[in-house]
């Protein structure tokens, strides 16, 4: 099992804090990222901008996890035979983590590159594919996580801090 | 330095594909020039139009979820309706010009007295 970590420094004793804690959300949301369905892959993501929109987050947090999810859920469509994203809003954070059927990510070092893609001519046509949906959730999260073994599932998860 | 959308479609000869939505109410900073959603995602801001050929229904997500305000299809492309149904729900602006994007980002460039 294969695992990349990304923490901002300045957030590592919060990080650490919330897991130890183990708090419970305030609101869960779940949603279904169907194969190669580009129309519905997006869904999730628009669901939880709106919603953290409504409970007054900054404008520019919201963008950020607007993006980190949009790419996630994109990446769970267009490499994978589907998977779920769950969001979970706390008071100071929201937790998202996607979880897709596999097939796994075979370099995980060479995902993370920017600029590497795997996606095929489908997923290209549609104008993904650069090789940055990886590192922009990176540059957007506070703290992320990837756990992949090829021929089992991916499990992406982020944390972004609404302060 | 801003300028009007407004007055950058009328620079542009471009058409507001999405007439419910005020023109006037947007100020651009400057503008992102991609054809790649996550090159979008990564670098355009709020304050930017996007200018872009591509015209598929990912762009209004990206445009939403990037918080651009604006999409302009430069080479007179033109989204089919379903396209432009979900960019009024996610209230963003839609224009379309004749010109290709080197020459609409040149124009919009002169006019930040950039």
């Amino acid at each position: 099992m294969a695992e990349y970590i990304n923490l901002d420094p300045q957030y590592s004793a919060s990080v650490e804090s919330f897991f130890n804690s183990s708090p419970e959300a305030e609101v869960s949301l779940e949603f279904i990222i169907p194969e190669k369905d580009f129309n519905v892959a997006g869904k999730g993501s628009a669901e939880v901008k709106n919603l953290l929109k409504r409970l007054g987050i900054d404008p520019e947090i919201l963008r950020r996890v607007a993006v980190a999810s949009y790419e996630a859920e994109i990446n769970v469509a267009a490499h994978s035979r589907g998977g779920k994203m769950v969001s979970d809003v706390y008071d100071e954070l929201i937790h998202i983590s996607f979880i897709d059927e596999g097939p796994g990510i075979k370099d995980i070092a060479q995902a993370m590159q920017p600029g590497f893609s795997t996606a095929d001519d489908l997923v290209r046509e549609m104008g993904f594919g650069a090789g940055l949906g990886l590192p922009n959730i990176k540059k957007n999260s506070d703290w992320m996580k990837l756990t992949s073994e090829y021929g089992q599932h991916t499990n992406l998860e982020f944390i972004i801090f609404f302060e | 330095m801003q300028i009007n959308l407004k007055d950058f479609c009328e620079a542009i000869r471009g058409h507001n594909l999405t007439p419910a939505i005020d023109m006037e109410s947007i100020e651009l900073e400057g503008a992102y020039v991609s054809d790649m959603l996550s090159d979008v995602m990564g670098s355009a801001k709020p304050n930017q139009a996007w200018i872009t050929i591509m015209k598929h229904l990912n762009t209004i997500a990206v445009a939403s979820m990037t918080g651009v305000p604006v999409i302009i299809y430069s080479s007179g492309n033109v989204p089919e309706a379903p396209v432009i149904e979900k960019a009024l729900e996610e209230s963003v602006c839609l224009v379309s010009s004749g010109l290709p994007t080197f020459d609409i980002a040149g124009i919009l460039y002169k006019l930040l007295g950039l």
